[in-house]
């Protein structure tokens, strides 16, 4: 078996077993809709529908010219009927398209299916992709038209499909890779095509073995795939530390995956690569596991798009506390929603509900200068001395300790004894560089 | 629970924490101190225990009144008071009055940990600045040791040098003669029955707890091993003999526990090697050529300056830089 892991890492408790066990299921459809324009890292979509218009199921209702963009559509059809600012998972309002579905589910003119979809080229399938609206799934959300097309001189070598899930308490993906092996292994193959690369990998963590043996077994014998059961250990399925575990090739700092000659995707995301090419569907769902000890019941549900989050919640028997946190994606680098009303985009991996005592806030104390977070830090940081210069105000001279570098994962804030609240000062410290 | 019922808390992540926190690990390092903490009480009596406790109220005392004072939160319970007092209580003579323990604890927590800006901001160890102002006060009370009395109730002393000590003045010869052989003279040196400080005759008791915080990962191997081995290194290079430097005096107790005092020492495992070595050659030079017997505590007090400097130097290094350097030179 091919193993591998990154430098560095913690070891958070995975709390997979709450929700592992559990078959994807239908979410219901909701009544109505919210498609934020920007679910994506790029240029926000502008409205292609106005307040009245009846829309179908597919219907591109968002899109933009900006070549780092994504197009967003409708997940159901009926009428539109409000186009405005609305809570959005990010934490700030963003214009959104509410539709009121008609229950019609009624289909958008030109699906096209491809049962021949070996035959495409690598520009149809492209084309394809970027129509399908779809962007990487495992929260990152970067559009996966524009990982596709490296420029001229990256000359690329292979595509990593991440299947770690390394954020404790998830289980989509490994649910997606148990229940659809075949649809990741193809869609992995699409993806390989229009990269023009031969080898391809899946890296999964050892956690994960039935998903290992899964995707195993839908690859024997083709010798382009490699599937690698990677050690448990929080950040794994970061970029640079997949690639690092894989192909043994370090990301330069600062740089992309395509400096190494590496495109990785999430699982979910190469399904849905699979599932607009070969029945023509743009991303119009995706699998969402709602799960922690807050909720009465933790599910995978395939949801979709703008669903909001309160009905997932109504959905798992509802909360079972009167406090607690509810986040947008996993532990660690998931972000706490203040607005239940915020619907599901195209990146929300999870919902996880803390109960009342996982979700007290820590107090933090000075810094003891323990060395926990620099012996953790996957980028090889100092984040003590970031966070040092952080509470002081000195955002400048973080930029000598590579603040850049870090890419909030959160593994030195969770290992910290004295519960500095590294990540939030590294983000401030950004934010506050930024606008300079 | 309907949702609208619910009271949402909003953080910024991460969300979950490791259960870790620096009072666990004050009152861990504490418990690692107990063995030689027991020892102290069997190889020197009720003195020992008497001097330790004082030592012990003193500092936590000194720390809720200098934090009451300046106006903070008062952190006592969080252990790290406790702990600088047992190991500055360690650092004494069993039959020393009073007076000069309470005094180094106002030293340690008052001046060397508050002044300074109080737990985390302190530059040197405040156990070792207390012992090292006590010291320069009241050098004859500080320099009594008493002989190993091996009973609880016992208050009599009977005054003895220290084994560094007679090697220093008298030569290892006449401190071999004195234990009635070589391996006699270890075998005290190594269960403690010997004359010195409280908590540093027994290296047993010290490995004991050294062990602990090693296997628990409240320490890791860097400082102890570089400082340890380069004691044996340079003993070994100048002729000395190395089993005797590394059971004598305080180098198991300073290499297992103050000079991995995260505060004061470097963060960065490399830091750290280089730190322990620095402490280590101090040793050995202050032991051989200068004027006090023992050299553990000035040479990590001196190491401890340098700390900052040593993690600054020494940094990791960031993912992908390697590449992005040889990018450049190409
Ligand atoms: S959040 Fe940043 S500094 Fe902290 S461990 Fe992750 S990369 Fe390193
Ligand atoms: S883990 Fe926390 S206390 Fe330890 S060095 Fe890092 S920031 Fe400081």
């Amino acid at each position: 078996m091919n193993t591998g892991t990154f430098e560095r890492g913690t070891h958070p408790p995975d709390n997979k077993a709450l929700s592992a066990a559990k078959s994807i299921t239908e979410a219901k459809v909701p009544s109505r809709v919210i498609i934020p324009l920007s679910q994506h890292i790029g240029a926000p979509c502008q409205a292609k529908v106005a307040v009245g218009d009846l829309v179908k199921k597919g219907q591109i209702i968002g899109s933009a010219d900006a070549f780092v963009s994504s197009p967003v559509h409708a997940t159901v059809s009926g009428k539109v009927v409000a186009i405005a600012p609305f809570p959005h998972t990010m934490g700030r309002d963003i214009p959104a398209i509410v539709i009121e579905n008609d229950g019609k589910e009624e289909w958008a003119e030109g699906i096209k299916e491809h049962s021949d979809w070996g035959s495409l080229d690598a520009a149809a399938l492209r084309d394809i992709v970027k129509t399908a609206g779809i962007v990487g799934m495992g929260g990152a959300t970067f559009p996966t038209h524009v990982k596709l097309s490296p420029p001229k001189e990256k000359k690329i070598d292979c595509v990593i499909i991440n299947g770690a899930e390394c954020e404790p308490y998830l289980t989509a993906d490994h649910r997606v890779m148990l229940e659809e092996p075949g649809a990741v292994v193809n869609g992995l193959k699409i993806l390989m095509k229009i990269a023009g690369v031969s080898k391809g990998y899946i890296g999964i963590e050892d956690n994960k073995p039935d998903a290992v043996a899964a995707m195993e077994a839908v690859t024997k014998g083709d010798s382009s795939i490699d599937v690698y059961s990677l050690k448990v250990k929080y950040p794994q399925g970061a970029e640079k530390m997949l690639i690092k575990a894989i192909v043994g090739k370090e990301v330069p700092a600062g740089g992309l995956p395509m400096d190494v000659g590496v495109i990785v995707q999430n699982v979910g995301t190469a399904v849905a690569v699979y599932e607009a090419v070969r029945y023509g569907r743009p991303l119009l769902e995706r699998v969402v596991s709602v799960t922690g000890r807050g909720i009465n019941e933790t599910k995978n549900l395939k949801v979709r798009i703008g669903t909001p989050l309160s009905q997932l919640v109504a959905e798992c028997g509802g909360f079972k506390f009167d406090t607690g946190k509810v986040i947008a994606g996993g532990p660690m680098m998931g972000m706490a929603q203040s607005n239940l009303d915020s619907p599901v985009i195209k990146g929300t991996s999870g919902l996880l509900v803390l109960d009342p005592e996982e979700s007290e806030i820590a107090v933090h104390g000075p810094c003891i200068r323990c060395g926990r977070c620099i012996d953790a830090c996957p980028m090889g940081l100092q984040p003590q001395m970031l966070s040092v210069l952080a509470e002081k105000g000195f955002y400048e001279e973080m930029k000598e300790y590579d603040l850049m570098n870090c890419f909030e994962c959160g593994t030195c804030a969770y290992v910290c004894p004295a519960k500095r609240p590294i990540v939030q000062w590294v983000k401030l410290a950004k934010m506050s560089l930024a606008r300079k | 629970m309907s949702e609208d019922q619910h009271k949402l808390i909003v953080s910024v992540s991460p969300h979950v924490r490791s259960d870790e926190s620096v009072q666990r690990i004050m009152w861990m390092v504490s418990l690692a101190l107990m063995p030689a903490f027991a020892a102290s009480i069997y190889y020197f009596g009720i003195q020992a225990l008497i001097v330790q406790l004082v030592t012990i109220a003193a500092c936590v005392g000194f720390e809720a009144a200098t934090q009451k004072i300046v106006g903070k939160p008062v952190t006592i319970t969080d252990g790290s008071a406790v702990l600088t007092g047992l190991l500055l209580g360690f650092n004494l003579p069993a039959n020393i009055p009073l007076y000069i323990p309470v005094t180094g604890s106002l030293v340690a927590i008052t001046i060397t940990k508050h002044l300074f800006g109080g737990l985390g901001y302190n530059i040197f160890n405040p156990a070792l600045i207390g012992r090292a102002f006590v010291l320069i006060s009241w050098p004859k009370a500080m320099t009594t040791w008493m002989e190993p009395v091996k009973s609880i109730a016992s208050m009599d002393a009977v005054s003895a040098a220290t084994p560094l000590n007679i090697a220093k003045m008298e030569g290892m010869g006449k401190l071999v003669e004195q234990f009635g052989g070589t391996s006699a003279l270890y075998s005290n040196l190594f269960f403690g029955s010997v004359s010195g400080s409280l908590g540093e005759t027994s290296a047993l008791a010290i490995l004991l707890g050294g062990i602990f915080l090693l296997v628990r990962g409240y320490i890791t191997w860097h400082i102890p091993v570089s400082f340890i081995g380069t004691v044996a290194l340079v003993a070994a290079v100048t002729g000395g003999d190395p089993v005797f430097h590394l059971l004598a005096g305080g180098l198991m107790l300073g290499a297992f526990f103050m000079a991995t005092d995260y505060v004061t020492g470097p963060s960065t495992r490399k830091a750290q090697l280089v730190f322990g070595a620095g402490c280590g050659l101090l040793t050995m030079l202050i032991r051989l050529k200068g004027g006090y017997p023992e050299g553990v505590m000035f040479a990590i007090l001196i190491m401890n300056c340098f700390a900052p400097l040593l993690d600054r130097g020494m940094r990791s290094k960031t993912f992908g830089a390697v590449v992005k350097k040889k990018e450049a030179a190409a």
